[in-house]
């Protein structure tokens, strides 16, 4: 059947919903080589029927097979397209969620043009943010409206050093609590680092 | 009789690609040369006037389009008479995840092949009919689990949305200030990852 193993692509994409399933470059190859010779086929044919038609002013017998033959080109162009399309997406999504830096076992999931992307992504972002306003605003803070400048904090993991704005360098371990401007740690809170304790 | 070429909702969207995956049965009205293989049933080269095949529903639609038709579409069993029969008796008893996961994408594409409209009022029918039950899900999703498996994706999606929702409006009420909390793929790759330490 046509266009099968670009079909099994995007289930692979549909299987897990956030996140990215290892690039398959094996059955990307193969589904390239399926529009190739689907290509050169189509090709072929065309000519016949556009050498024929000329001839007998009738409808080639050829000419459905040309019309299935394009569609299946088509098809697995389509999904093609949609499975590197919607790739990039769910690591644009990545960029704000994880912040600049990605997770080895996620980052060894990606292509190396799709590590090129992100690394181009981000730093047209982080060009972006540094160009509003005087000196820049970070768009990744204050996501909700907040309450209050200082918040209770918990480290979850053990983190290491960690430098505040004014130039005091935190400690930190797991488990430890913390009372922090809330500017400082939000970014950790969004990648997991701290759960903020109401 | 059939929609144009456009892409329902974008070119790019698995799940219209997934519902256009799905088997349509199907008609030739013409010997269709060397495309044999598509039968796999039968070992001759051409595919004769008159077989009839399951094909995807993308193909169907390419060939049942223009002017010259190359086949004529039929109705997949979940929507001819029989099962609009069961869906106007009662459609929120009804397992809508074991009749098609995409149920309504793929009804929408198949109501054109149905010149009556009976297609068309019964996807608009079970919608209608179906929609109080998933809301009522949205809201109170404690009652009993189970029963999200009986959601095609388009519900699916729909219960999702709404629970969600429901859940910000709660906490909102009960505590006004919401907490930071992580991003939610930190959140799912972290849970994934004490499975993996787990199995290992």
């Amino acid at each position: 059947m046509f266009a099968e193993k670009a079909c099994s692509l995007i289930k692979e994409l549909s299987r897990c919903e956030e996140g990215l399933p290892p690039y398959n470059i094996e059955l990307v190859k193969e589904v390239c080589t399926e529009i190739k010779q689907l290509h050169e086929q189509n090709k072929e044919d065309g000519a016949i029927v556009a050498n024929e038609s000329e001839i007998a002013g009738n409808v080639n017998p050829l000419y459905p097979t040309l019309r299935i033959g394009s569609a299946a080109v088509k098809r697995n162009i389509r999904c093609l397209l949609a499975y590197h399309y919607n790739r990039l997406r769910t690591l644009r999504t990545m960029r704000w969620q994880f912040g600049s830096i990605l997770p080895p076992d996620i980052k060894t999931n990606l292509s190396s043009d799709e590590i090129d992307w992100f690394s181009k992504y981000s730093s047209c972002l982080g060009k972006y943010m540094r160009s509003i306003g005087e000196d820049g605003l970070n768009l990744c803070l204050d996501l909700r409206p907040p309450k209050s400048l200082y918040i209770e904090v918990k480290c979850l993991i053990d983190y290491g050093k960690f430098e505040l704005s004014d130039g005091t360098v935190l400690l930190l371990k797991k488990d430890s609590r913390h009372y922090l401007p809330r500017s400082e740690c939000e970014e950790l809170i969004t990648q997991g680092v701290f759960h903020h304790i109401v | 009789m059939l929609p144009s070429s456009s892409y329902q909702p974008n070119y790019f969207s698995i799940e219209d690609i997934l519902a256009t995956q799905e088997r349509t049965p199907c008609k030739f009205l013409q010997d269709v040369p060397r495309m044999g293989k598509l039968n796999p049933s039968a070992e001759e080269k051409d595919l004769k006037v008159g077989t009839e095949l399951e094909l995807p529903l993308w193909l169907v639609l390419d060939g049942a389009a223009g002017r010259q038709l190359i086949l004529a579409p039929e109705l997949p069993k979940i929507y001819r008479e029989a099962y609009r029969e069961i869906l106007k008796a009662d459609a929120t008893a009804i397992d809508l995840h074991k009749f098609n996961l995409y149920f309504y994408e793929l009804g929408s594409y198949i109501k054109h092949f149905d010149r009556r409209g009976d297609v068309h009022n019964i996807l608009l029918h079970t919608f209608t009919t179906r929609f109080r039950l998933i809301m009522d899900l949205a809201n109170n999703a404690d009652s009993d689990p189970t029963i999200q498996n009986k959601l095609d994706t388009l519900e699916r999606r729909l219960f999702k949305d709404g629970h969600n929702a429901r859940m910000k409006l709660n906490t909102w009420l009960l505590e006004s200030g919401i907490p930071l909390k992580a991003a939610s793929m930190v959140d799912n790759h972290r849970k994934r990852k004490r499975v993996n330490e787990e199995l290992v």
